[in-house]
């Protein structure tokens, strides 16, 4: 039986990026916060001090930040005819763990997805016709325009010190940023990096092409910055490791390096560390959360009742605590019905090899958001009509790291292993490069999250199933991007160059990103969104769901920045609607 | 925070790792009656001894290999990454201390991976399905190994062959020709291949990468932390050796 604590005005889910730009702002707004987290504190000086930090075995061959799968997986099946198996070691994606969630270990590309992406399904029916798209694809709006969302891309940007070059100022092209970008009300807080070898040979060899290279915007820091809150930043040593690992620079843009030192000091918050929500509780109509309850690390059960529950853990476990917890009806992938686990997506990524003599890239030499990328074939930039899919996603020369166990590469046909292997790592590992595409990954009737009928976590709960593969129009996006990209490495004059196009089934044990999207999306039809244009729970109105749980579908871009936007907007939406008048905040 | 604000930090019970609890270390901390949850309000301090270092091996004896499963390995690393003129090979880089010490911890016994049953095999796209865990599959590979070299060699055990002989095998089990009884030999091929390549390219403090010669035979500089002044210094040789987490060798003996 759960013992009961003292309520409280808000009760957190998980302490990453969201649940840390929703507990800043609703403790400005004078509301008492408690936020739960299920892993432990994690800080710069005590986890990932530069004395050990850089360490590729404990970090990212072991996963030592993440999560723990005997704490909580996922099963995986390519489709409704197959057997789901469970994820017993971490391969494709890497649930986070811990205070400061993924934005510990993330790279810190801080991308916006283009106007036309909040408006998928009506941009390319308008433009090239209903029947264009693939009968089973799903793909929505958003419920929201890119403008109504670009003054919280601002603030995310301006919270991080983000480091870029702007394109697009209120519609002014500026030279040297991405020209396809939406209109921003201001120019990046701090300048670009600066660039290694590789993409500046990348950025002219784009630019003979014809194309416009600009910088990718990076959260590793191309000087000191002081936030609106106060906080100050380092600049980035360019180290090479960042994704997978702690920043022990204060270099990177964290909840650890913006917001926690100042949340921290409130007195209306809380912080409650080792500690798994197990579900979220309602009051007998349904209709009414009543808080959560929790599990700590010794077994013993709490109750924690709030007035409003704000649910922004790793974007599966939401969807996961969702399922458990009864609340919206669970997507019925045979009827097309219900929305809790509807629209599942993912990221559809590609990378070209290019070996070169006479180069030396010094790859160790980077940062997690370095490079010089291309938008002409991301989102609807360019024309489709006679390429026979949809989609796209940025070019780039974006390698953020030569650390060797992982990040090496040999020419065509090298065996795996002994004389031949040994001999062209050696001769390579300085000399070649591997330039990638992001590209988009949009939904579909047959992708979706559901419990599994087997599987159980540590707690006896069903695990979330997951049942996805790509599909025919993001394999051909994939072709043709890799193709692009090819043309590009080849005019960098490598001597041998290998293309990698994304190609047959999903493989849940190759590492691609950590970007899973989806299976409560926002939207403006209760019949086919789980939360409203605000994050709010269509079916509980005092619940809010951030993350990318909210994408109808993925664009050709991280979604980092698109996320923390959505939190900003939706603490925004509380903050000057919900508090004055709690209820729905959209009337159906 | 105040230094006033910290309290005492409640003794971490035995079983639970010690990084698990750094939030014992935070600025005013309360620990709800006799749970494990920690609550925190005020500013984390930082505190010498409630970091995460990692523990570097220790010199001495095998522990987790026998006598003679370690010179099956220390073979079979040897040729998976042979010796040159210029790089010692992968008995002479530590790749089998590595390896042991790897198996002997943690990892050896899979902790922290999913083990609930059932198993199932499916496709290989939908992941690792094994009850066994890295300690298991190197104990039951290794011997059916043995038995195998011993049954076709006359007696002789891997390491005793000639190495034209051990590459034809090592490359039997990496094509599924040789198969093992309670094993998969391909999956303990694929296994050994990324271990022995962790372990030369690894931190040398795991008993790998000995003297950092996999990080020298490609230009590594290992763990540095600033490349500032090089970030636009294209097409040149980084000129510095590099260095690991502990130091490197030359450090070492100055303080004896």
């Amino acid at each position: 039986m759960a013992r009961k604590l003292p309520a409280t005005d808000v009760v957190i889910i998980g302490l990453g990026w969201t649940g840390s730009i929703m507990a800043m702002e609703l403790t400005a707004a004078g509301l008492d916060v408690v936020a739960i987290e299920r892993g432990p504190w994690r800080d710069t000086a005590t986890d990932f001090p530069p004395s050990f930090a850089q360490d590729e075995l404990r970090y990212h061959i072991r996963h030592d930040l993440f999560l723990r799968p005997a704490q909580e997986t996922m099963t995986f099946r390519h489709n409704a005819n197959q057997t789901a198996l469970p994820i017993r070691t971490w391969g494709s994606f890497m649930p986070p763990n811990g205070v400061g969630g993924g934005g510990v270990h993330w790279n810190a590309e801080t991308w916006r997805f283009l106007p036309s992406d909040f408006e998928l399904h009506s941009h390319l029916t308008q433009r090239y016709g209903q029947k264009f798209l693939p009968e089973d694809m799903t793909i929505q709006d958003w419920g929201i325009s890119y403008n109504e969302l670009e003054p919280h891309y601002d603030r995310f940007e301006y919270l991080c010190g983000t480091s870029g070059t702007a394109g697009n100022i209120k519609g002014q092209k500026q030279e040297g940023g991405n020209p396809f970008e939406g209109p921003r009300s201001r120019d990046y807080p701090t300048p670009a990096q600066k660039q290694p070898y590789a993409p500046v040979l990348f950025a002219q060899a784009a630019k003979d092409l014809g194309y416009n290279p600009f910088p990718q915007p990076s959260g590793n820091l191309s000087q000191a910055y002081r936030n609106p809150h106060g906080v100050t930043l380092g600049p980035c040593s360019y180290c090479g490791f960042c994704e997978w690992f702690g920043c022990g620079n204060y270099s990177k843009a964290s909840p650890q390096t913006t917001i926690l030192p100042v949340l921290m000091r409130k007195k209306n918050f809380t912080a409650r560390t080792l500690s798994t929500v197990v579900r979220i509780n309602l009051d007998n109509t349904g209709k009414r959360a009543t808080g959560v309850t929790y599990v700590d690390s010794s077994g013993e059960e709490w109750e924690q009742p709030a007035e409003l529950v704000v649910l922004s853990a790793f974007q599966l476990f939401n969807v996961h605590l969702l399922l458990l917890s009864g609340i919206g009806t669970p997507y019925d992938p045979r009827t097309g019905d219900g929305v809790i686990g509807r629209n599942y997506s993912y990221q559809v990524t590609s990378s070209v090899d290019g070996f070169f003599d006479d180069k030396n890239f010094n790859p160790f030499v980077s940062s997690g958001a370095i490079g010089m990328c291309i938008d002409e074939f991301n989102g609807d930039n360019f024309d489709h009509g006679s390429l026979g899919f949809v989609g796209g996603g940025y070019l780039g020369a974006v390698m953020t790291n030569g650390r060797p166990i992982l990040n090496t590469r040999v020419p065509r046909n090298t065996p795996k292993w002994g004389a031949q292997w040994k001999q062209a790592i050696a001769a390579n590992y300085l000399s070649s490069y591997t330039a990638a595409t992001h590209g988009s990954c949009y939904s579909y009737r047959d992708a979706y999250l559901d419990l599994d009928p087997t599987y159980t976590d540590a707690f006896g709960r069903k695990l979330l199933r997951i049942t996805f593969d790509f599909h025919d129009n993001e394999l051909k996006m994939s072709q043709f991007l890799t193709d692009r990209l090819g043309d590009i490495v080849q005019k960098m004059g490598p001597r041998e160059m290998n293309k990698h196009p994304r190609a047959g089934s999903y493989n849940v044990t190759q590492y691609q990103t950590t970007h899973t999207c989806g299976g409560a999306v926002m939207g403006s039809d209760p019949t086919t969104s789980a939360v409203n244009r605000y994050l709010q729970s269509w079916d509980v109105p005092n619940l809010f769901v951030t993350g990318a749980t909210a994408f109808p579908q993925n664009a050709g871009y991280n979604p980092t920045g698109t996320v923390a936007a959505l939190a900003y907007w939706g603490a925004d939406a509380i903050r000057t609607q919900y508090l004055k008048n709690p209820g729905p905040l959209v009337q159906t | 925070m105040s230094r006033s604000n910290r309290t005492e930090s409640p003794r971490p019970s035995a079983s639970l790792r010690r990084r698990d609890l750094l939030a014992s270390g935070v600025g005013l901390l309360a620990m709800l009656a006799s749970a494990h949850a920690v609550e925190m309000k005020g500013i984390p301090a930082w505190n010498p001894v409630e970091d995460s270092p990692p523990v570097p091996v220790r010199p001495g004896p095998w522990q987790f290999f026998t006598p003679e499963e370690a010179a099956m390995v220390e073979a079979l690393v040897d040729r998976l990454i042979p010796p040159d003129e210029k790089t010692p090979g992968g008995k002479d880089a530590g790749c089998a201390v590595f390896i042991d010490r790897q198996i002997a911890g943690p990892y050896g016994e899979a902790r922290g991976l999913y083990m609930r049953p059932p198993f199932h095999d499916g496709e290989p796209t939908q992941g690792w399905q094994s009850p066994l865990t890295p300690a298991t599959r190197y104990r039951r590979a290794l011997a059916a190994l043995d038995k195998h070299c011993q049954a076709s060699f006359a007696g002789k055990r891997f390491h005793q062959l000639p190495a034209e002989l051990q590459d034809k095998l090592i490359s039997g089990l990496e094509s599924g020709a040789v198969k093992f009884d309670n094993v998969s030999a391909r999956g303990f091929f694929d296994l050994l291949l990324q271990n022995t390549q962790e372990g030369f390219f690894a931190d040398p403090m795991y008993g790998g990468n000995r003297d950092m010669v996999g990080w020298k035979m490609i230009g590594f500089p290992g763990a540095r932390y600033d490349y500032r002044d090089w970030v636009e210094r294209h097409n040149e040789k980084y000129p510095l050796p590099p260095v690991g987490i502990l130091g490197r060798p030359d450090w070492m003996l100055a303080h004896n």
